[in-house]
């Protein structure tokens, strides 16, 4: 204790005694995602066209925009990983709206509330009844996910209004589309949020130590609350865009994008056990599996295959600063 | 009284109570359900259930968590159909035992990565999940290996009837014999108790609590092993998707039978009423004629039940002596 500090800092990353490259995960996630650009656009000589660049942006935006809110509850110490589910009982629920002749208002409405709702129902559980969100939400996303089968069956909903088309497939000005403009607004206001207010504090308080974070006067469970909120709507958001830009829905409509969404926040560099991790990690980490599954498409690799990757890359991410950190105190020691 | 009183608190008294009145009310409409072959059919078809949810519950007594059975279960499993057809004349007790050894060998990978990096089981098994059923499709080309391509022994294994029953039925008995000796009889299944019972405790009595963990991973990848063959044989058909969403129910069945997921609470019989609990409305709901679509929500909705009696019966019985009390504020 060299010298005592007013107000004690806490770091948004505890993990400090790690090497520098790792104090600057952002950084390294760049220049990864900077290699792959270059990778790919040697790789084939259409990948520069602006226009293959905002098809790019398509592949991950609405798993992106999901995982900027699951990052939040992730940090908090909490798990969501019904958000698929969600989707899919979120779409289900438009596509039967649509059939009885709704407007593309209306839909939107459906889609938001049915993740609203769907997030209280998580919320209540976890923070009423106090029951661990790993198990709840696995229970919700079959439950989620089976009423969507309940409703629909083998069946599939079509038909939806001309101009709902445009929260999947339209755009905002030139290349830019809804999608990805809508992705770059949450985005930043959700890392103003995590990173410059109060409540972001309090999210990185409950993560680091509930139990001192309570003491301090935070609100645990109503924080929590507002983070599951907050995740519901973010998925009713990507169910509504994932819906438009593909015109149809069946229940098994975005299966296993809890699996990429969790990746998108851990490669993100968010801390797995909660508190620490930044917004501006997982918007460079949805871009660097974006550009790596789109890359893989390019040379045409099928989709079981990218999800190897994705999984290797769940478990690399963690994998590797913990051997790294090994062997540092290896020679530190010898 | 009391005596009364301690097994209306347990979960297994409460198990027995619902399925017998589940079976009750199904039977007053359809009594068919409720004759000695139907129900032993209802065994048959739940006993790679139960196989599987008896490894789950090891993993979930040390505080982790094993997503990556069903997938283990599909890699194997399709492994298997493909030796058969290319080797049919390799004899069964080989495959069982390739089976076994393969599936223990994804299981340590589980089991090693918790164990000497210290990483989180739910991150490690979302991500080995996601990798193995990737590597079925990678051996496979994403191919089927139909009934005609597999040998009549390896299809006839699972469903010879011995003593009035299936193998594959017999197979579950043993597992479950197997495993109250392991879990109530040696010191390997006391420490999954002890590890996630309190860990600090468990390494102050001697017990390498990593090495636990590695354990419980290992003996759950061995039976999701084992489970590959008996499914691919008993539905006589393997491909990529093979138990899809299995790993759901299985982690149900262990909820179910009270196996508490904060880890050091379960019991065998628990967990194999549990399994048996699902088995029984699966194959009640198309005798009473509701829709297969609607296993799914079932089985969810069963599971947030289950997890809600759980934590009320943890919090107010406290079965568990080791955990140190937490602050309730």
């Amino acid at each position: 204790m060299s010298e005592i500090t007013s107000a004690r800092h806490i770091p948004d990353r505890l993990d400090s005694p790690l090497s520098a490259a790792l104090r600057s995960w952002e950084l390294l996630l760049v220049l990864v995602a900077v290699a792959i650009f270059i990778a790919n656009s040697l790789a084939s000589p259409y990948f520069l066209d602006p226009w293959n660049l905002s098809d790019a942006t398509f592949n991950f935006t609405e798993k992106a925009i999901i995982a900027v809110a699951m990052a939040f509850l992730v940090v908090s110490g909490e798990i969501d990983l019904s958000v698929a589910g969600i989707i899919a009982l979120a779409s289900t629920l438009m596509g039967a709206v649509a059939q009885t002749g709704a407007g593309t208002g209306t839909l939107v409405l459906v889609g938001l509330g049915v993740g609203l709702g769907c997030g209280a129902f998580n919320a209540v559980l976890v923070t009423r009844l106090r029951l661990p969100s790993i198990v709840v939400t696995i229970g919700s996303m079959s439950l989620f996910r089976g009423l969507a089968y309940v409703i629909l069956g083998d069946q599939v909903y079509k038909g939806y209004p001309a101009d709902f088309a445009w929260f999947g497939q339209g755009y905002v000005w030139w290349v830019f589309s809804f999608e990805f403009v809508a992705f770059l607004i949450l985005a930043l206001v959700g890392g103003i949020v995590l990173h410059r207010t109060i409540f972001g504090r309090q999210v990185f308080a409950i993560g680091n130590n509930a139990l001192a974070a309570t003491f301090s006067g935070v609100h645990v469970e109503r924080v929590k609350f507002i983070l599951f909120l907050m995740t519901g709507v973010a998925s009713g958001i990507a169910a509504v865009m994932l819906t438009s830009r593909l015109g149809s829905t069946r229940p098994s409509i975005a299966q296993g994008w809890e699996l990429e969404a969790v990746t998108m926040v851990v490669l993100g560099g968010i801390n797995i056990n909660g508190g620490s991790g930044s917004i501006l990690g997982v918007v460079i980490a949805a871009f660097v599996m974006g550009l790596i599954t789109f890359g893989l498409g390019l040379l045409n690799v099928p989709g079981v295959i990218m999800s190897i990757f994705i999984g290797l890359m769940l478990i690399g991410v963690i994998a590797v600063p913990i051997v790294f950190r090994r062997l540092a105190a290896l020679r530190r020691r010898g | 009284m009391s005596l009364i009183r301690t097994l209306l608190a347990r979960r297994e008294t409460l198990l027995l109570c619902a399925m017998l009145a589940l079976l009750i009310g199904v039977t007053a409409r359809f009594p068919e359900f409720a004759t000695p072959a139907s129900l032993a059919n209802v065994f048959h078809d739940t006993s790679i259930l139960i196989i599987l949810a008896l490894g789950q519950m090891a993993v979930i007594l040390t505080k982790s968590i094993d997503l990556s059975v069903a997938a283990n279960l599909a890699f194997t499993g399709m492994t298997v159909a493909m030796l058969n057809h290319a080797f049919p004349d390799l004899s069964i007790l080989v495959l069982m035992g390739l089976a076994l050894t393969m599936g223990l060998a994804l299981g340590a990978i589980n089991g090693l990565m918790v164990w000497r990096l210290n990483m989180p089981p739910i991150v490690v098994t979302l991500g080995t999940l996601t990798i193995y059923r990737g590597l079925a499709f990678v051996e496979s080309g994403g191919a089927w290996v139909n009934a005609h391509e597999m040998s009549p022994a390896f299809l006839e294994l699972p469903r010879a009837v011995v003593a009035g029953l299936p193998v594959l039925s017999w197979l579950a008995i043993l597992a479950i014999g197997l495993s109250v000796l392991l879990f109530d009889r040696t010191p390997i299944g006391r420490a999954f108790f002890a590890t996630g019972g309190n860990a600090v405790a468990a390494v102050y009595t001697g017990i390498d609590v990593g090495r636990t963990r590695f354990y419980a991973f290992c003996l759950s990848g061995m039976l999701a092993g084992l489970s590959g063959y008996l499914w691919v044989s008993r539905y006589a058909v393997a491909y990529v998707d093979v138990a899809g969403g299995f790993e759901l129910n299985v982690i149900a069945a262990c909820v179910i039978g009270g196996v508490s997921i904060a880890g050091g609470i379960g019991s065998v019989a628990g967990t194999v009423l549990g399994a048996l609990f699902l088995g029984l409305i699966m194959n009640a709901l198309p005798v009473i004629g509701v829709s297969p679509f609607w296993q799914m929500a079932i089985s969810g909705a069963v599971i947030i039940a289950a997890v809600t009696i759980n934590a009320r019966a943890e919090r107010s019985v406290g079965r568990n002596i080791l955990r140190r009390k937490e602050i309730v504020l």
